[in-house]
């Protein structure tokens, strides 16, 4: 195996959750395996001609059609009987995911292509400056959804994006995070090594986006995990088979309060009551996902 | 000159347009196949379903996408791969791909699309005008236009050979008009499976995606590189030149058809009036001439096979010693008040000793009848030119004064 597959140099912030989720899938699947990303800030601070973080094959087209290309990769390897054990991933930004991409993706995961989808949740678009995407979180200040006077920023939850795949069909679906890196590897190499289209959403605090001190994206991280806002659950043909408990899941403010994108949640008047509605959602995760 | 060698008539068979075009796809063995539905353009990707689901391609993999914005994005994905790859579409099927035609080309992928040329909208309109390719000229594709049936088949086989070139790398567009083209029942040789062995080597890029060989595709390029990318398409543009003409000939000495280069000429020889056009209507224009000369008119013909690279100094050559040029186009640049053939050979001929002047037509919009008579009476707007120089220089075509 080479050294690094995904090398550093590139020119992400400090502490940078794409590179970090890059590097672990990386490290999950092997050598064995050709990338497909969209347009992001991972494409953008892995490439700059003539330079490259990647040692694997890797292949950027456009923002909304990683599905399709990862689908022509795959397709192609195949048509011309090199069914050697080579995986076909795709590591994705939200944007490029639940939005923009959804075409693309519904296509290649009806179709039933045997990919890897990789979605890299950092809850906005990052690369064109922290606009609000279809996964932003409830209450998450944005540049297109900025609290204001009127306004505690995004008004409308996450787009449930996993339970959507696993709708899809997909034999493997399941979340993760970069908090977890062991997690998120085994994950990833399980996901590969299952046949079909299989589909891990990891969530990837973003310090410039969030507005965290750049040495704490693992901290906030867990925070998610621990307060129950991000469950961490596997589905195998749409039913739940797995889920990382939560013994005493903690309040969610205190996974809030790090981060420069709920700020006005403590200092807005009404703020407490908008926090008792995120805690609500951590709740329901408790409940519905039996996390504890 | 169009010139069939050894043709007889066992070898021929009566199919649809369609067909002929899917027939010769499949001799050229691509590896990938994506289909989107639209009309004209549905009987080809139907055909070559067909093909799959008999067996009759191997190593092929046929993708039922999602939009055609996947179909061009998956043959992207499978070109980088180093899989020879079809597709083919029309008008908003085409506009929906813009996007992915750019890239395509940048990445230097030489994917071949039948493009069933249709008018695009508002309104909507099925039928034939080329507007659709036209607008794409500028998206680094080689464009071809077929005449005809037969040479619409064979074109994919040649698309392949100038694409795949190591010095072109380039994506091709294979533009055939929608109905009369691909609609059409007529006599053709279909394309000789034994045969193409030795016009078409298989597709063996020198980079694609490969662990055994990791490379990095589609990178980010900043300003100071940006350009020199530009520019290697460009020079890749001008190769193209040459290799389209030689494609050709090439294909004249295996398969004895031959359609022109970059263009065809008919009649150019003494011809004080040249009619420029390209696609179906060139055989209309044909009969026109034949006609015209019979009363001693001096018209001839220049078709232009190629939009893209666009073939200037062949043009120039033809022109040169003629009194008018008339350019027929199936398009408009709205605000120009030109389709692109008018524009584009004006442009030509600017900075040379060449003074001939250009008249332009569009003509045959959303499917119009392009009936003689017109062709006609546009030469006669041409002797006028002659003797009394310019009145108009770019008008539409048989306008109906009771819908203004
Ligand atoms: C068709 C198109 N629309 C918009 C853009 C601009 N754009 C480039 S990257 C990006 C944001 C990417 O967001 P996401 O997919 O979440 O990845 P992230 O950068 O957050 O990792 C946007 C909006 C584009 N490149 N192409
Ligand atoms: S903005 Fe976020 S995703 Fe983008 S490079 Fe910085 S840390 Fe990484
Ligand atoms: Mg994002």
């Amino acid at each position: 195996m080479k050294e690094s597959l995904f090398c550093s140099g590139h020119s992400g912030c400090p502490g940078c959750c794409d590179a970090m989720i890059s590097k672990f899938v990386l490290r999950g699947i092997g050598e064995n395996c050709i990338v497909s990303t969209p347009t992001g800030c991972l494409e953008v601070m892995t490439t700059p001609y003539p330079d490259s973080s990647w040692n694997v094959p890797w292949i950027h087209s456009l923002f909304e059609n990683a599905g399709a290309v990862a689908s022509g990769i795959e397709s192609a390897w195949k048509a011309m009987n090199k069914d050697d054990d080579t995986k076909f991933v795709v590591i994705a930004g939200d944007g490029g995911t639940v939005d923009i991409g959804m075409r693309s993706i519904s296509g290649a995961f009806e179709r039933g292509h045997d990919i890897t989808y990789i979605c890299m949740d950092n809850e906005a678009y990052m690369n064109t400056g922290v606009q609000r995407s279809g996964a932003t979180p409830y209450d998450a200040s944005t540049t297109t959804s900025p609290a204001g006077k009127e306004s505690f920023g995004n008004e409308l939850p996450k787009k449930n994006m996993p339970e959507i795949m696993a709708a899809h069909g997909s034999p493997y679906v399941a979340t993760a995070s970069l908090a977890y890196p062991k997690d998120l590897m085994k994950k990833a190499k399980k996901a590969a090594d299952i046949e079909g289209p299989t589909y891990i959403h990891a969530h990837a605090p973003c310090t410039t986006g969030w507005g965290f001190d750049t040495s704490k994206t693992v901290e906030v991280g867990k925070l998610a995990v621990q307060t129950a806002l991000w469950p961490m659950y596997e589905m195998e043909n749409g039913e739940i088979t797995q889920v990382r408990k939560v013994k005493n899941p903690k309040p969610v403010e205190e996974y809030l309060k790090l981060q420069r994108r709920f700020k006005h949640l403590f200092t807005k008047e009404g703020g407490d009551e908008e926090i008792k509605k995120i805690q609500e959602t951590a709740n329901f995760n408790i409940k519905h996902f039996g996390l504890q | 000159m169009v010139e069939l060698r050894n043709i007889t008539k066992d070898m021929m068979t009566v199919v649809e347009g369609s067909y002929a075009v899917a027939h010769a796809t499949k001799v050229c063995k691509p590896n990938v196949i994506s289909a989107y539905p639209i009309t004209p353009q549905t009987h080809i990707v139907e055909e070559l379903s067909q093909f799959i689901a008999d067996g009759e391609i191997e190593n092929c993999d046929y993708i039922n996408v999602e939009s055609e914005f996947s179909a061009l994005s998956t043959l992207v994905g499978s070109s980088a791969t180093g899989a020879r790859t079809y597709s083919s579409t029309t008008s908003q099927g085409l506009a929906l791909m813009h996007e992915v035609l750019f890239n395509a080309s940048g990445m230097r992928l030489p994917i071949v699309v039948t493009v069933v040329n249709r008018a695009l909208s508002a309104p909507i309109n099925i039928w034939n005008d080329q507007q659709d390719s036209v607008s794409e000229r500028d998206s680094g594709w080689i464009q071809l236009y077929a005449e005809d049936v037969q040479e619409a088949a064979d074109m994919v086989a040649q698309a392949y050979k100038v694409g795949e070139d190591p010095d072109v790398m380039l994506p091709v567009m294979v533009c055939m008009d929608g109905f009369l083209l691909s609609h059409v029942y007529e006599p053709v040789v279909l394309l000789e499976e034994d045969l193409i062995d030795d016009y078409l080597l298989p597709f063996d890029p020198k980079y694609k995606l490969d662990p055994k060989d990791p490379k990095t595709f589609g990178a980010f390029a900043p300003p100071a590189s940006y350009t020199e990318f530009r520019y290697a398409q460009e020079q890749a543009m001008s190769a193209a030149l040459d290799k389209i003409e030689k494609a050709a000939d090439d294909f004249y000495d295996v398969f004895g058809r031959y359609y022109g280069g970059l263009i065809d000429e008919y009649k150019t020889d003494d011809a004080d009036i040249i009619i420029m056009a390209k696609g179906s209507i060139i055989g209309t224009i044909r009969d026109v001439i034949d006609n015209l000369r019979e009363n001693g008119v001096k018209v001839g013909l220049l078709k232009v096979r190629a939009l893209r690279p666009f073939p200037k100094d062949a043009i120039k050559e033809v022109v040169k010693d003629s009194s008018v040029v008339i350019t027929l186009d199936k398009n408009i640049s709205p605000g120009v008040n030109e389709g692109a053939l008018c524009t584009e050979t004006k442009a030509c001929m600017y900075n040379s000793d060449i003074n001939v002047p250009v008249i332009g037509y569009m003509i045959g919009l959303g499917g119009r009848d392009i009936p003689e008579d017109t062709i006609e009476n546009i030469v006669d707007e041409a002797k006028e030119v002659i003797n009394s120089g310019i009145s108009t220089e770019s008008q539409f075509t048989d306008l109906r004064e009771d819908l203004i």
